[in-house]
């Protein structure tokens, strides 16, 4: 079923199955396509006048948000109910940490609810990985964004938004522009559109928002928009991070958007059919044009909806990778 | 009789004669015809070309709605179900090919009414192995058998279809 396995990432069972969902990063593309697939399957059920399967009736879903969100955790919200699972959603940075719960004891107090799954959204890079290396077997952890390192399942999204749009990857040029620098969803889209094997990935942005090793990911550096937006398929808009910055990386915002905004006449330098994506939410008029946002090419809603069935996907699969994992023999599944 | 020596063609004209003889009796306009991956989809497909049914065939992928979830887990075949309408008071010819303990058609019923409320639901079978675990029993079956215990039948298609018997080697048996 799936070619190749990686034994040694904490992401994948011994049979090469996704048992935690961390970063798009070192993953196969079968398990990327998997992914991909499966989500598809998911957003067919929007035909149904029940838009709810029972695949995961029973299990509890802990959203466990560190760090503020809205549409990430109301889309995981809504794939989890619309898997069966019952949902509890916890914003612990205004709950036990202000009484000075350690994350160890948090964790500790949701096993022993029996949770079958956490959903983590932090603020620290790396603490998905660090709650899946210390939470009970059999609970799954899915990455909801994690300081500036990944948001596996934002990038899955766009890849099933780029997929559905273009049929498949091989050819395609795509420029992810603005805030490299702070953002978790450039690096998770990086790595997986190099694994699933697109022509060309561009990233677009001043000097001041691009990390100093980014040419190593294997990326075309462009810090002039118009050059670097030249013939691209897919335009990935970045939100412009404001609560994440710190020093004085701008002049100003307006300055920001004459320089690297998109608008109507830089995206007509793109390809005809060339689709615009970003993950929201949108600073209208600082990095996109209300014209564009909402245009023709704008794929932004397609995202919110595509959003849901990627995070039923991998909800399901994870579970399903630890199933496995508990049970080293199971029965033949082709019935 | 054994699986080799039935031949499915003959077998599915009988069951097209069998339905269109349903069909008329129950006076049902307008049926609606629906295929369980895979094997179903294939007989299904038969029987909407030889009942000459204008609605487009639908197909039922029923992973989702499996109640052995929980324990061995998601199948990575899983394909998007197609149905042309809504089943919302529709008259559905639901098609398997083999029906073992009917715990397919529990789920395929299951999913079919997250779609709407059908009209009425009949079921046809290529073949009953007489080992049913819940309370279903098909409309329409083409042959019924018993296989001996570590046996496995399997429809190989689309085309010829033809039915395949194995002995498994594994100790469980689905």
């Amino acid at each position: 079923m799936i070619e190749s396995i990686d034994h040694n990432s904490s992401q994948l069972n011994s049979k090469g199955q996704l048992k935690h969902f961390l970063t798009t990063q070192d993953l196969p593309a079968s398990i990327l396509n998997e992914i991909l697939d499966t989500a598809n399957s998911f957003l067919d059920m929007s035909a149904q006048q029940v838009k709810k399967v029972p695949l995961l009736r029973g299990k509890t879903v802990v959203n466990l948000f560190f760090e503020p969100s809205t549409r990430t955790s109301s889309t995981f919200e809504l794939a989890a109910k619309r898997l069966s699972a019952d949902v509890l959603n916890l914003n612990i940075s205004s709950s036990s940490t202000s009484k000075g719960e350690s994350l160890k004891d948090t964790l500790m107090t949701l096993e022993a609810m029996h949770a079958d799954m956490f959903v983590v959204r932090h603020h620290d890079s790396g603490a998905a990985h660090y709650i899946a290396n210390h939470v009970t077997p059999n609970i799954a952890v899915i990455n909801a964004g994690d300081g500036r390192h990944a948001h596996p399942t934002q990038a899955m999204l766009d890849m099933l938004t780029i997929k559905r749009n273009k049929g498949n990857f091989s050819n395609l040029v795509v420029a992810i522009v603005g805030d490299i620098l702070h953002s978790r969803v450039a690096r998770s889209q990086i790595h997986a559109l190099r694994t699933l094997g697109v022509a060309e990935i561009r990233v677009i942005a001043p000097n001041t928002l691009l990390p100093k090793d980014i040419e190593a990911m294997g990326v075309k550096v462009y810090t002039n928009f118009d050059q670097g937006i030249k013939d691209c398929d897919v335009v990935g808009m970045l939100r412009l991070q404001r609560e994440r910055m710190n020093s004085a990386l701008l002049p100003s915002e307006s300055e920001f958007f004459k320089l690297y905004g998109l608008n109507s006449t830089r995206l007509a330098l793109a390809k005809p059919d060339a689709i615009v994506m970003h993950p929201g939410p949108i600073n209208r008029g600082v990095e996109i044009e209300s014209a564009v946002a909402d245009g023709p090419q704008s794929t932004i809603l397609q995202q919110v909806t595509n959003g849901i069935a990627v995070r039923m996907a991998v909800m399901s699969m994870a579970i399903t990778g630890q199933l496995n994992a508990a049970h080293s023999h199971h029965p033949d599944l082709s019935e | 009789m054994s699986a080799q020596t039935y031949d499915v063609n003959t077998l599915l004209v009988e069951m097209s004669g069998s339905l269109q003889t349903l069909i008329t009796q129950n006076n049902i306009q307008d049926p609606l015809i629906i295929g369980i991956r895979s094997g179903g989809i294939w007989i299904a497909q038969k029987l909407h070309t030889n009942l000459a049914i204008t609605t487009q065939l639908g197909t039922l992928d029923i992973t989702f709605y499996r109640d052995d979830f929980t324990s061995i887990g998601l199948d990575p075949k899983v394909q998007p179900s197609k149905l042309p309408d809504s089943t919302q008071d529709r008259h559905i010819i639901l098609v398997d090919d083999v029906i073992k303990s009917g715990r397919t058609i529990r789920a395929a019923l299951n999913e079919l009414f997250d779609y709407g409320r059908p009209a009425s639901v009949t079921l046809v079978a290529l073949l009953d192995l007489n080992c049913r675990e819940l309370p279903i029993s098909a409309d329409i079956i083409g042959a019924k058998m018993s296989l001996e215990p570590g046996q496995h039948i399997k429809l190989l298609g689309p085309e010829p279809l033809t039915l395949n018997i194995s002995q498994r080697q594994s100790l469980e048996d689905k």
